[in-house]
């Protein structure tokens, strides 16, 4: 690991100051918060992060979960992914995201991992984390091993012929299906992102992954008020039954009004270069009946778009009857 | 990205570890039968690996109870810390990327991988590890009943899976076999005692 200063932050704006000298606060920032640390001291141990400058962002007040005055939740980025999915309010009302944060990593890591981290979660590709492989996401115009490589289990969606990463979050999955908010402070004051447009594709800057600016911080993630009548649900598919990441997973947000679907928000993860709405699944179930032949039709407009490399055909199927699992479940 | 400053460096001060790794390295530069001059570079890299200047951190915890205040390079985890400077070596390194589990310890009641935390972000907590859950006649049940079940070939692992394990008796948890299974998953043991650790967890759980 590179040497690195450490401070701890007890005020934000002198943490936004001090991170705002960095050039960038995407791959490879001279200046990283550090709050759980199991993504930033992976990759620094690996030399794939080598800020100069580690601010601790533990002591600032971000750890609740409070309701909004319209009947929604804000959650602080320091809330911890194992007491935000066993928050009553989330299980009750969000259960989706509840199950998407079980389905991630293992206890110890969920009692680490936080809501802002996890947003910011990086790419599980073998050759990003590899700094003697060429990468287009940690060393820009080095080049893709992977769209050659190993990619069985990289992305179908949102690729670029610069990049395949997949994003690995489950919480980002659930998130997105419950259209979050994400509340960003920097130096020019505070922002609300919906998460939407927080996660950028790869195109030709593979090393841009979200819209984060230097100096700026995660200080909350906003779910709007649940949606009365609706139900949610995640499903997770990987190589073994826990502690892995998905090779396809479903976060799906129906509500069914006099046997017609009158509301439905579908996400997937494992599949994309980002946490992967589906405008095209959403639009094929409104509005119809919830059976079989319906959820098979959107899933299938989901995955229309998919690019499969060489090994990694089969997820284009398995997300496909992930999604159909997901939406059966959560109508059943 | 920043390149590396002359200033980044410090002189080389020997001691017994890096003369260690100098002679070491010299010796395999001999050993390549390379030529003096590329020995000197050989011998200047290895000084400079092992003396990259690090930034100095104070932090001040308890571990098992007992104050500890410690000045450590910024750069040094909460098991490293544990193991090198406190020399609780009962917790283990088995990958040191949060992917096996056998560096859990307790963090304010809380089980967690040392190996992805740096020991300067736990300034005012209270740390557990295996030596603060018991010890020989006077075992934690957790430890008792791993001994009970023959929860354990090798060992390694042991340490992280009895942390593990405690902690789980204060989590939402189901009462079934696959529960402890889903629970303990970050847990590995290549030596496969999986069925006598859920055994000796289920017996602790049912009291």
């Amino acid at each position: 690991m590179e040497p690195f200063a450490f401070s701890r932050a007890t005020d934000a704006s002198k943490a936004i100051s001090a991170a705002a000298k960095s050039s960038t606060a995407q791959q490879g920032a001279e200046v990283r918060f550090v709050a759980g640390g199991t993504t930033l001291l992976d990759l620094m141990k690996l030399n794939v992060e080598r800020p100069t400058q580690v601010i601790d962002i533990n002591h600032l007040p971000l750890a609740d979960v409070e309701h909004t005055s319209d009947g929604g939740l804000k959650i602080g980025a320091l809330v911890r992914n194992s007491d935000l999915a066993h928050h009553a309010l989330v299980q009750r009302d969000y259960a989706v995201l509840s199950q998407a944060l079980l389905s991630g990593a293992s206890g110890q890591l969920r009692n680490m991992a936080t809501t802002g981290g996890n947003l910011l979660q990086r790419t599980r590709c073998v050759y990003f984390r590899d700094t003697n492989m060429p990468c287009n996401k940690r060393e820009p115009g080095a080049g893709c091993s992977a769209i050659d490589g190993f990619n069985r289990t990289l992305a179908i969606l949102g690729t670029s012929e610069h990049c395949i990463a997949t994003n690995p979050s489950d919480m980002s999955v659930a998130l997105t299906a419950l259209e979050a908010t994400v509340v960003i402070r920097g130096t020019g004051g505070e922002r609300r992102v919906p998460i939407g447009e927080f996660f950028l594709l790869p195109g030709d800057t593979p090393q841009r992954e979200t819209v984060m600016m230097p100096g700026d911080l995660i200080t909350h993630v906003i779910l709007p008020p649940p949606r009365a009548g609706a139900r949610s649900h995640y499903l997770k598919l990987r190589d073994r039954a826990s502690y892995e990441f998905a090779l396809a997973s479903a976060a799906v947000v129906i509500a069914v009004d006099n046997g017609k679907i009158s509301h439905a928000r579908v996400a997937m993860g494992g599949v994309g270069t980002k946490p992967w709405r589906s405008p095209e699944a959403e639009k094929a179930l409104e509005g119809q009946s919830p059976n079989e032949h319906t959820f098979a039709a959107a899933a299938a407009a989901a995955l229309r778009p998919a690019k499969p490399q060489s090994q990694n055909g089969f997820k284009v199927d398995l997300a496909q009857r992930c999604l159909t699992h997901a939406l059966s479940t959560v109508v059943a | 990205m920043s390149e590396k400053k002359p200033g980044d460096f410090v002189e080389v001060q020997l001691g017994r570890r890096n003369f260690l790794q100098i002679v070491g390295m010299t010796g395999a530069a001999s050993g390549l039968g390379l030529p003096i001059a590329a020995q000197a570079v050989a011998v200047a890299a290895a000084a400079h690996a092992t003396t990259l200047k690090g930034d100095l951190v104070t932090v001040r915890f308890k571990v098992n109870g007992k104050a500890q205040a410690l000045k450590v390079d910024s750069r040094t985890t909460l098991l490293d810390a544990l193991r090198d400077h406190l020399q609780l070596t009962g917790t283990k390194k088995g990958c040191d990327h949060g992917q096996c589990g056998a560096c859990t310890v307790h963090v304010n009641g809380r089980r967690v991988n040392s190996c992805l935390s740096l020991a300067a972000m736990h300034e005012g907590d209270e740390v557990t590890t295996l030596e603060g859950l018991g010890q020989p006649g006077n075992l934690h049940p957790m430890q008792q009943a791993f001994l009970e079940h023959d929860g354990y070939q090798c060992g390694y692992c042991t340490s992280g899976q009895i942390m593990s394990a405690v902690a789980l008796m204060k989590e939402p948890c189901g009462p079934a076999n696959a529960d402890v299974k889903e629970a303990m998953s970050g847990n590995i043991c290549r030596c496969g005692a999986y069925s006598n650790i859920v055994a000796a967890i289920q017996q602790v759980r049912k009291g």
